[in-house]
């Protein structure tokens, strides 16, 4: 087996590859969900509540159904039947109530009919034209505001969810109340919209047994398994595809209504129906960040050693969902501290439900804590890398198990060489450069590392290509190149000669795209199936090929996709198409299975990604103008498959950091729940013109105890503790400490 | 989008007479002119104008920027911001108005949207912009919804208590500041109004937005010559570095001589129902020294007056601060 192919000269894992589809998408030949057509396509449009909360007491759809081109309008009275899914499953679906299952109104925008036409336009026209009139209307909370204050009147916990904390260790009450030097403070990080360039779209057809839906999804076994339960059809009945996505941010993981009514219309009509969801509805049914409102109170020793942690928090949580935004995720294990307490509630609002999007929980979690350290560092007078340092771990001490590989010490100190940390003087606004006022700020960040079940085949064939296949997709960080990458480094067949095939159920099964897990839980699977394949085609070179004249597979040797007598060089052997067509055999495949790590309920490593961000802003007191001048982000995420994408992962994730520290917040209107700014001019993101100048370095230390090559995931760590990162060095610039981002012109004239 | 007929006009006599058989030029014309079509599409597509018919104006003869015979220049209506921004006769005689040009909306836009529809550009208030909620300006009698609702960009100066709504533009700050002229041809032939005529404040017919009448075709904008010796610049302040609406902005067209400014020109954005010339800080400027003490005093009477309302209140401060840097810069 070539066991010395990561060291050997052709290695594909860790080499800078172009994206493998790069072409296709250039050159528009990549085919997005809503690209699909088929003949006699029929198109959706859906009509939304407007109002968040009450009942329906009437829909006129007289005047839709006489508008040109027409085909049928849907109230939950004829879409057909939907069945709901159990609460045993643990599907990803935050939004389990069918569409149209009742006449309740949960949030603004919610689904209450649906306009099938021949055209968009014409749809769209009609779906105006249908008319609801509402009983037993509420005022919708969408209050910012998380009352009721945190804890109870003891302080040991939020009031409205009392049970046992998230994580607990020693007295942190105790140890609080008598630090000499103590910080607390509460940290507000708002509705956030993914706003992924692609909109959310379905295009479903029914042959009157089987469904085929092109879905904008970053799950497709798991929109199978739900659509197909929902629809009350077997699975094997249901196909999704999803060939490429516009990325989704967590907001395409779980399962929409959109969807469903999609599969409806197909299944009524029997005609193929498009749906593609505006901008507009992508705010109000497709999932958001949630609100969250945190609490952190931190006490240390007169020289820097934490002695006391604790992380309270609510958050948001629609009445349509049991989503929960961990925010207290990494602080149990990111600092050694004897003591420490992590307790969540929520907080009841009438929106539409929330969902993961690009790191939950630890995303706005190390946003409250790393600004607490700042702040901690601030009142010790230390420097808040040397705070850090300080307080590094040698264990996991929340569940007193060692770190499969954490490299945070290296990740603060290689950061702070590049960026010139040990230039910055502490002082507020003491740092220029001319008229503008500079200010460095730093953070740390950590995201999880895990695998979760996976499948995929790899297969020799006769062409000359090596075909890899599985039901995992590519929501645009990269994964048909990753996988050419792993195949190519297993088989030493070039990257260009590898097929990869993803985005269909009909595949093996594969690994959803969320949690940063696909890369890890795809390496395992993939080098099983390789190696069969390989055996497969030793075999087949033993009984076959003539040339290898009464050679035993034992003696035989695969490199450089070529087959070879052990002790002889590659190119003494055959290439493995010349052993498929010697063998007369089209192709050879091997299978391969993984399980997962996430469940272990006795993991033996605490598995996580760990980094530095450094933050340089200009502040201009005389216009109110503050921008990221420069960053400089450290990553320890395991080996790196792909330095290019990588480095491409972590610089859009410090630009989204950007636009989530000085920028994006979904606003609701208190009068009718409303998102208002639900549209891409008016929520603010950053351009490229607010990209600053990023230095990128990966440690690229292998993690072998989660696969073989050492690579754990990128997809989110990027995002983690940068918004802090930001906020610590306005703090530095403007002597102005942010608790609620995002942080606003208005938050800072007051500095100057 | 509501389904429309759509003609092309083949000179502007087409054009006008088509348009003279709306009922109103102003919100909920029945008739409508596409030129860069970027503000009156969009707004087609969310259904606030719904025109009967589209009228296509892009083949007429008016996408000229020329030298005027008094010296000045004479833009066309079709003229494209892209190109007009990158006239070397803007570059080298109006800056500010380039400046302003470029400041606005994305590359792509700019390529389409023209000087004849930037001046009839749309507020960005939310509610103008969606069917669902009341609005004076696209119901009137409706009601407000942004006094009491998200109101972060909208107007402190010009407002009334049925409208707050902002003119969104940059190139009206600009042109207002260059005192352009519009020249309109119309049924009964042509006008020319001076910009600060053309703008209406919203009072109680928010709806009403310019002095357009059935049938008005803006042809032309005149930019008067050059003052001699005069700088100009535009300042544009915004959340996020490019492609947004001003949050603040200031057009200053200024000349000194003898130590003593001779010349000032001072016009705001983002803060005004309307592109909001400054009269009063005109007049704190003229005659005195170009110093930190005399923009201070300017700012300060150009907001002088200024409504807050519950989440706009800092425009005040941010545009004071905009108008004294834009100053400085003019003069430094």
């Amino acid at each position: 087996m070539p066991s010395d192919a990561a060291t050997a000269p052709h290695a594909a894992v860790g080499r800078a590859t172009v994206r493998v589809d790069g072409p296709l998408k250039v050159s528009g030949a990549a085919r997005y969900t809503s690209d699909f057509h088929f003949p006699g396509m029929l198109y959706a449009v859906p009509v939304g509540a407007t109002i968040a909360s009450g009942t329906i007491a009437a829909i006129d759809t007289r005047a839709a159904e006489a508008m040109p081109g027409v085909r049928k309008v849907y109230t939950r009275h004829n879409i057909g039947k939907f069945y709901r899914v159990p609460t045993s499953s643990k599907a990803l679906i935050n939004e389990r109530r069918p569409p149209l299952d009742d006449d309740a109104v949960h949030y603004y925008g919610q689904y209450i009919a649906l306009v099938v036409a021949d055209t968009f336009e014409h749809a769209t026209a009609a779906a105006r034209k249908v008319k609801a009139s509402y009983s037993a209307v509420t005022n919708p909370n969408v209050s910012t505001s998380l009352a009721p204050a945190m804890g109870d009147a003891s302080g040991k916990l939020p009031a409205n969810e009392p049970r046992q904390p998230d994580s607990e260790r020693g007295d942190p009450d105790a140890a609080f109340a008598s630090a000499s030097v103590q910080v607390d403070h509460t940290y507000n990080t708002p509705f956030e919209t993914h706003s992924s360039i692609e909109l959310h779209a379905s295009v479903a057809t029914f042959d009157g047994v089987r469904f085929t839906l092109y879905e904008t999804t970053q799950a497709v076994m798991n929109s199978r398994q739900l659509i197909a339960q929902m629809l009350g059809v077997p699975t094997e009945d249901v196909r999704i595809v999803t060939e490429f996505l516009g990325t989704g941010f967590g907001g395409k993981g779980s399962v929409w209504p959109h969807s469903l009514l999609a599969a409806a219309a197909a299944r009524d009509l029997r005609q193929p129906v498009k749906l593609v969801l505006t901008r507009e509805e992508t705010f109000e049914c497709v999932g958001h960040r949630p609100h969250t409102q945190q609490r952190i109170r931190l006490g240390a020793t007169s020289d820097g050693k934490l002695v006391s942690l604790r992380h309270d928090f609510i958050y948001s949580r629609a009445r349509l969902t049991e989503y929960r935004e961990n925010c207290g995720e990494s602080s149990s294990f990111m600092y050694s501290t004897p003591n420490l307490r992590i307790t969540s509630a929520f907080a009841g609002r009438d929106t539409g439900v929330a969902t993961t999007m690009r790191g939950p929980g630890a995303v706005p979690g190390m946003y409250a804590l790393e600004s607490a350290m700042d702040e901690l560092a601030v009142a010790l007078k230390m420097d808040p890398v040397e705070l850090r340092l300080k307080n590094e771990p040698a264990i996991d001490e929340s569940k007193n198990i060692p770190f499969s590989s954490r490299h945070l010490k290296e990740c603060l100190t290689t950061g702070a060489e590049k960026f010139g940390w040990s230039r910055r003087k502490p002082e507020i606004g003491s740092m220029r450069d001319g008229d503008v006022i500079l200010g460095w700020g730093v953070a740390a960040c950590t995201w999880m590392a895990a695998r979760i079940p996976a499948q995929a085949s790899v297969m020799f064939n006769a062409d000359g290509s090596v075909r890899v296949a599985s039901a995992t997709q590519d929501i645009g960080t990269g994964t048909y190149t990753v996988l050419a990458q792993m195949v190519s480094q297993l088989t030493g067949v070039t990257v260009d000669r590898v097929k990869v095939v993803i985005g269909d159920t009909t595949l093996p099964p594969g690994p959803f795209s969320g949690g940063s897990m696909a890369t890890a839980s795809l390496v395992p699977a993939v080098a099983q199936a390789a190696r069969e394949a390989i055996g497969r085609l030793l075999a087949a070179a033993a009984e076959g090929d003539s040339h290898f004249d009464k050679a035993s597979v034992a003696q035989l040797d695969f490199h450089q996709g070529r087959v070879h007598r052990k002790g002889q060089q590659p190119n003494e052997g055959r290439s493995f198409e010349d052993v498929l067509a010697a063998a007369r055999l089209g192709h050879v495949e091997g299978h391969g299975k993984s399980a997962g790590t996430r469940d272990e309920e006795h993991p033996a490593y605490s598995t996580h990604s760990f980094g530095a961000h450094f933050v340089e802003v200009a502040w201009q007191p005389e216009i109110a103008r503050l921008r990221v001048n420069r960053a400089v982000t450290v990553i320890d995420a395991g080996r790196i498959i792909n330095p290019l994408m990588g480095r491409n992962q972590i610089e859009g994730a410090v630009t989204m950091g950007i636009g989530m520290a000085l920028f994006e917040e979904t606003n609701y209107d208190a009068r009718n729940g409303m998102p208002v700014n639900s549209n891409l001019a008016d929520y603010i993101m950053a351009t490229h013109a607010d990209t600053p100048p990023m230095d990128v370095i990966f440690l690229d230390y292998p993690d072998t105890h989660l696969n073989e090559m050492g690579a754990r995931g990128i997809g989110e760590i990027g995002l983690a503790g940068i918004a802090a990162a930001i906020t610590n060095a306005v703090y530095h610039a403007t002597g102005v400490r942010v608790r609620d981002l995002p942080v606003h012109i208005e938050d800072l004239l007051i500095a100057a | 989008m509501e389904t429309f007929t759509f003609s092309r006009a083949a000179d502007p006599a087409e054009a006008i007479m088509a348009g003279a058989a709306a009922s109103t030029a102003q919100q909920g014309a029945e008739v409508r002119f596409v030129a860069g079509g970027t503000t009156l599409i969009d707004l087609m597509k969310l259904d606030v104008e719904t025109p009967k018919r589209v009228v296509d104006i892009n083949r007429l003869p008016l996408a000229k920027v020329e030298r005027a015979p008094d010296g000045g220049l004479k833009i066309g209506a079709l003229v494209r911001n892209s190109d007009l921004a990158h006239s070397a006769d803007v570059q080298r005689d109006y800056p500010v108005l380039s400046e302003a040009l470029l400041s606005g909306a994305s590359g792509q836009l700019r390529n389409m949207a023209t000087t004849g529809g930037n001046l009839l550009q749309r507020t960005r208030c939310i509610y103008f912009r969606n069917t669902d909620t009341p609005c004076n300006k696209r119901e009137p009698g409706s009601g407000c919804s942004a006094i009491e609702g998200f109101n972060r960009n909208l107007a402190v100066l010009g407002t009334s208590e049925q409208c707050i709504a902002s003119n969104p533009s940059d190139m009206n700050v600009a042109l207002t500041a260059l005192e352009a002229t519009i020249v309109i041809q119309g049924v009964q032939g042509e006008r020319r109004v001076p910009i600060g005529e053309f703008f209406l404040l919203p009072g109680d017919t928010p709806n009403r937005e310019t002095v357009m009448q059935p049938g008005d075709l803006i042809t032309h904008v005149l930019l008067p010559p050059p003052h001699p010796g005069a700088r100009s610049h535009y300042l544009k302040l915004r959340d996020r570095a490019s492609y947004e609406f001003a949050l603040a902005s200031a057009a200053v067209v200024l000349a000194s001589e003898g130590g003593a400014i001779r010349h000032a020109r001072v016009a705001l954005g983002g803060v005004g129902t309307r592109p909001w010339r400054s009269p009063e800080a005109e007049a704190a400027l003229l005659s005195k020294p170009a110093t930190r003490a005399t923009f201070a005093a300017a700012s300060e009477a150009a907001v002088r007056g200024a409504k807050p309302y519950s989440q706009n209140g800092f425009k005040i401060e941010l545009a004071k601060r905009c108008l004294t840097s834009a100053l400085a810069t003019a003069t430094a």
